[in-house]
């Protein structure tokens, strides 16, 4: 008879350490199953480390773990071929405690914060595949591994194994995820002096500026591509939705080669040395794409429950705020020695009361709505960078003519209805 | 120095190669004749496809384990399954 756990997470990123964590604190027995050689190895974002989410995990975590910058400027671009309409917002609230948040690279972050979870009485296992849940009456009782012998059993079962989710799967808690729901994301870590990266980006040591770039980015396809500072090196990475880049024929690779080399955005990285790259799948669904997050005996946190807001690039915050509220279920359901499905519902219903799916069903609409109108990334943005271009240019022709011929760029080559359905139809998606 | 093509870039990332691979074409024949458009071998951000004239060569070694092209094959003719545990991509720094 193999061992038996009150609790088996599968997957040590940010939502499945939370909970172990958290279930380990309050005196549960926890196993935590890392496929990985270490926690973090299978592990890629962008890099950005919400700093709300994350203490009330671990109290002024930003002493202890290994960070990059806290970022006090946060910029988007607008951009087309050979100019950029830039917006954002530089404040230097966000450069002292208790911070906005942080850029991090994720392998030694991963690392530390499962650590943390161990110094809380969590046996964590790397190099370990769980290979399916064990269902006995519809109840999950445990997890089959890939080591001999592997059969282990708990009263519930944590999946946070990412957004391919295998398991989430196999309980047919949701069908195979479709190219629309998913972004295909590719990145490189470039290293770069830190004198370097200050002066180029207006920063001081211990701070750190994030851009998203849109427009010609995704050479006008549905994504973004995002360049973030770190200490000494700087993220660089694009991505849009997986049925982007089968209908325009992309290679991820070749897309981020031309967004190092344009014109925008090669000056910032100029001198420095790749020093590694990855791939990842960001779930992109949303709301609709939310599967089902408890059962007898198991709940879904995380990547693996599709939960990211894709137009605020939030992913982490909600990894760590679902693996907390999963926790606190379930250390409810054992006090009632009661893991049903009834039970465990409480994390459901704390999900939906939360800032995370009450933002998810905010935008459930936005990309659906920006797939099926690629005008907002083709057309708006040249327009727009052309009428800035138009603006700003001093060449003796009165601003309210300037204005005019503006106003007439945009309605002109679109028509004034198809501009304001446009704009309405923006407006619905994300209001 | 900055990386160029997919070779440069699949050269910096560490990987730890099972002796079996985690991707299988179930039917090579369903690639030749019921999908002209070959994705996989344009959408998988490690070049791990390769079409070679008559069957798909499928170079897992070099797999950062996305799950694209499981999601992607408009045939639903690839099985994915992770390498066994402690084996395939190891990501040391983001």
């Amino acid at each position: 008879m193999s061992e038996k756990f009150d609790v088996i997470v599968v997957g040590a990123g940010p939502a499945g350490t939370a909970c172990a964590y958290l279930c380990a604190k309050s005196g549960l027995k926890v196993l935590q199953i890392e496929r990985g050689e270490y926690p973090g190895s299978k592990n890629v974002m962008g890099g950005v480390l919400y700093r709300k989410q994350t203490e009330e995990i671990i109290p002024e975590f930003w002493n202890d773990a290994p960070l990059e910058r806290p970022i006090v400027e946060q910029r988007f671009w607008m951009m087309d071929k050979e100019s950029t309409v830039t917006f954002g917002y530089k404040g230097l609230e966000w450069a002292k405690e208790p911070y906005n948040n942080f850029t991090v690279l994720r392998a030694p972050f991963d690392r530390w914060f499962a650590q943390k979870g161990v110094e809380q009485g969590v046996l964590l296992i790397n190099e370990t595949v769980v290979t399916e849940c064990i269902v006995e009456n519809d109840k999950v009782v445990g997890v089959k591994t890939d080591r001999p012998d592997g059969e282990i059993l708990a009263d519930v079962v944590v999946l946070a194994d990412g957004v391919n989710s295998l398991l989430a799967q196999q309980l047919g808690f949701r069908k195979e995820l479709k190219p629309d729901e998913v972004a295909l994301s590719v990145m490189e870590v470039i290293n770069l002096p830190k004198e370097k990266i200050n002066d180029r980006f207006n920063l001081e040591d211990n701070q750190g500026c994030t851009i998203e770039i849109f427009g010609d980015s995704t050479k006008g396809n549905l994504g973004t591509a995002f360049l973030y500072t770190n200490k000494d090196s700087l993220n660089i990475g694009v991505g849009t939705t997986l049925s982007s880049m089968m209908n325009a024929k992309l290679k991820p690779y070749d897309l981020l080669d031309y967004l190092k080399n344009h014109p925008m955005v090669a000056p910032l990285l100029a001198g420095g040395e790749s020093v590694e790259y990855l791939a990842h799948l960001i779930p992109e669904g949303g709301f609709h794409s939310v599967p089902k997050v408890a059962g007898h005996g198991v709940v879904v946190v995380g990547d693996a429950a599709q939960l990211v807001n894709a137009i605020h690039r939030e992913g982490s915050n909600m990894a760590m705020a679902s693996g907390k509220m999963a926790a606190e279920a379930i250390i409810k359901a054992k006090e009632r020695q009661d893991f049903s499905e009834a039970s465990l519902n409480k994390y459901r219903e704390a999900l939906y009361e939360s800032f995370i799916l009450k933002d998810l069903e905010k935008y459930k609409d936005a990309a659906h709505t920006f797939e099926h109108h690629p005008q907002y990334f083709n057309d708006y943005v040249p327009m727009l960078n052309q009428a800035m271009s138009k603006f700003f240019t001093v060449d003796g022709t009165p601003k309210r003519e300037k204005q005019k011929q503006i106003v007439k760029g945009f309605t002109g080559e679109k028509g004034t209805l198809n501009v304001i359905k446009d704009l309405y139809r923006a407006w619905k998606a994300v209001k | 120095m900055s990386t160029s093509t997919i070779e440069e870039k699949q050269y910096l990332t560490r990987f730890k190669a099972d002796t079996k691979s985690h991707l299988t074409i179930v039917n090579h024949e369903v690639c030749q004749n019921n999908c002209p458009e070959k994705f996989c071998t344009i959408f998988c951000p490690a070049e791990v496809y390769k079409w070679e004239g008559t069957r798909m060569q499928v170079g897992y070694e070099g797999c950062h384990e996305c799950g694209s092209c499981r999601i992607g094959c408009p045939q639903q003719n690839i099985k994915w399954e992770y390498p066994k545990g402690g084996h395939g991509i190891v990501f040391r720094l983001a």
